[in-house]
């Protein structure tokens, strides 16, 4: 009797919210992007999304009925998992990466921890970053878009890292996504549509993207490779899985922070780890360490930014 | 003697060191990247056990209370020398894969843990028994870590390759990999050991 009784003053606002419907506008939001990597890259990228979404199900319904837990596969949270990884994928990876990154993503990044909810990491980026260190030859080998013969090419970002010149890329080829890379970070028109969609529905709030965009662009700006303030913004917002990552799975809301205050701490978090290993870290791309990093410091984060009780000190 | 078969016993699965009493996990990370690695280790360590627990039980009655630690490092430390000094004269290789750890073993804390808890307290035989399970509950337990890291992180069985075309998971061949594989096994332990109950 005592959780029905309901501890504020009237009038009351019944929301028609559930976590099954926001996982659901969720994965909505992330079909755009997951086309245009079909589009982009050939059916194998369907493949991949398929499999991982098939792999993270199975897996979440498994691991629930030995626990005995109820089973909650049709609430969405393990479809995005799966999508958010295949995401994360390169375009032709063999059939088996994202099995096993599915099940490691849903087992040890979420059903060990007790479901959903409870989870400290982003399950997905937990799944990509065990691939990326188990495997990384493949997690590493991307394919050129719009080829079939499945030529292999480095990501921008690799290539700047390397120290080569970028030939021919212009901002409008990364913005629609003809560049190589993981499946669903490379068309940012798509991936801003499904985020424009979360932002007007409420879903997410601008606060944790912004901050994490913007931190990303001041500091590779600042910190550009001939001296201060000369570096080339744009391009490191528009390549990598930064857009991605800061609308996508730095927005996710077991792991982040959960008042306004905490979400600008770690945007600018994400973004400077980000940076810091764009520019200096062995790695081209940091957005899932960075992200994962930042999900650890979230307990942290929540207890220093907890709102003021009213009337009190 | 049924006695003292518990005492033997109960280091391998009630008081298990490392799944049970968390005991001795540096070495436990750090060795145990491969099967032979770990069989080392396991045997090094219950030799220490075994020496330094029989030993410490002898002299419990005239040791003074403020000064056990020292004297029971001392033990531990001649035996460890015996035990570095035999594996640098038969098995130099097994030496150097396990590096810095076998002179660690002087402040392994399962040594030394069981040294204060168990052997200071009890007589030599009882002792003697106890020892020897740690060590073996210790062996095993560093098996099965790397016997779980050498197949799946490296594909092989004691150096020799069993699967065609497998692709290892080179993640479990880190440090990091230790570290998943003892929270899981330690977490499976702790399943199995509320069911019962």
């Amino acid at each position: 009797m005592s959780n029905r009784l309901i501890v504020s003053v009237f009038p009351h606002l019944h929301k028609d919210e559930s976590v099954s419907k926001v996982m659901w506008t969720v994965i909505i939001s992330l079909i755009p992007a997951g086309l245009a990597a079909i589009f982009i890259f050939g059916t194998s990228a369907l493949w991949v999304i398929i499999l991982g979404v098939v792999s993270a199900l199975t897996t979440e319904g498994v691991l629930q009925v030995l626990t005995k837990r109820k089973v909650t596969i049709l609430d969405g949270s393990a479809i995005i998992t799966g999508i958010l990884l295949a995401y994360n994928l390169p375009p032709k990876v063999p059939f088996w990466i994202p099995i096993i990154g599915a099940f490691f993503s849903i087992a040890i990044g979420k059903q060990v921890f007790g479901g959903l909810g409870q989870n400290i990491f982003n399950p997905a980026l937990v799944g990509r970053v065990f691939l990326m260190a188990s495997w990384p030859k493949y997690m590493t080998t991307f394919t050129k878009p719009a080829s079939f013969d499945a030529v292999t090419s480095a990501t921008p970002l690799a290539l700047i890292k390397e120290g080569s010149v970028l030939e021919n890329i212009s901002y409008l080829d990364l913005f629609l996504g003809k560049r190589a890379g993981c499946i669903g970070e490379v068309c940012i028109l798509a991936l801003l549509l499904g985020a424009l969609f979360l932002l007007l529905r409420g879903y997410i709030s601008w606060h944790i993207p912004m901050t994490y965009i913007f931190t990303v662009a001041a500091f590779t700006y600042i910190f550009g490779p001939k001296g201060l303030f000369s570096g080339d913004w744009l391009f490191h917002i528009l390549s990598g899985g930064l857009i991605l990552g800061a609308f996508f799975m730095a927005t996710d809301y077991v792991t982040s922070p959960l008042t306004y205050k905490g979400q600008v701490i770690f945007g600018i978090g994400c973004g400077i780890v980000t940076a810091i290993i764009r520019l200096w870290g062995g790695y081209p791309e940091g957005v899932s360490y960075a992200i994962l990093m930042m999900n650890a410091a979230t307990p942290i984060i929540d207890r220093y930014t907890k709102p003021r009780v009213y009337g009190r000190e | 003697m049924k006695k003292l078969f518990y005492e033997f016993l109960k280091g391998i699965i009630k008081e298990n060191p490392t799944f049970v009493l968390v005991l001795g996990l540096c070495p436990t990370l750090a060795v145990s990247i491969s099967l032979i690695n770990g069989i080392g280790m396991g045997i090094a360590a219950t030799f220490v056990l075994l020496g330094s627990n029989i030993i410490i039980s002898l002299i419990r009655n005239i040791v003074p209370e403020r000064i056990r630690i020292p004297c029971f490092i001392v033990i531990i430390a001649t035996f460890v020398t015996i035990t570095e000094m035999a594996m640098k004269a038969y098995s130099p290789a097994l030496n150097r894969a396990l590096g810095i750890y076998v002179p660690l073993i002087v402040v392994n804390c399962i040594v030394l843990g069981r040294a204060e808890a168990y052997a200071q307290k009890h007589s030599v035989l009882n002792s003697l028994f106890d020892g020897l399970g740690m060590g073996v509950g210790f062996t095993l337990a560093l098996l099965l870590i790397s016997g779980i890291r050498e197949i799946l992180g490296a594909g092989k069985i004691l150096g020799f390759s069993i699967i065609k075309g497998f692709e290892p998971v080179f993640v479990l061949g880190m440090p990091s990999g230790a570290l998943l594989v003892i929270g899981l096994l330690l977490g499976f332990f702790n399943v199995l050991k509320n069911r019962k109950i």
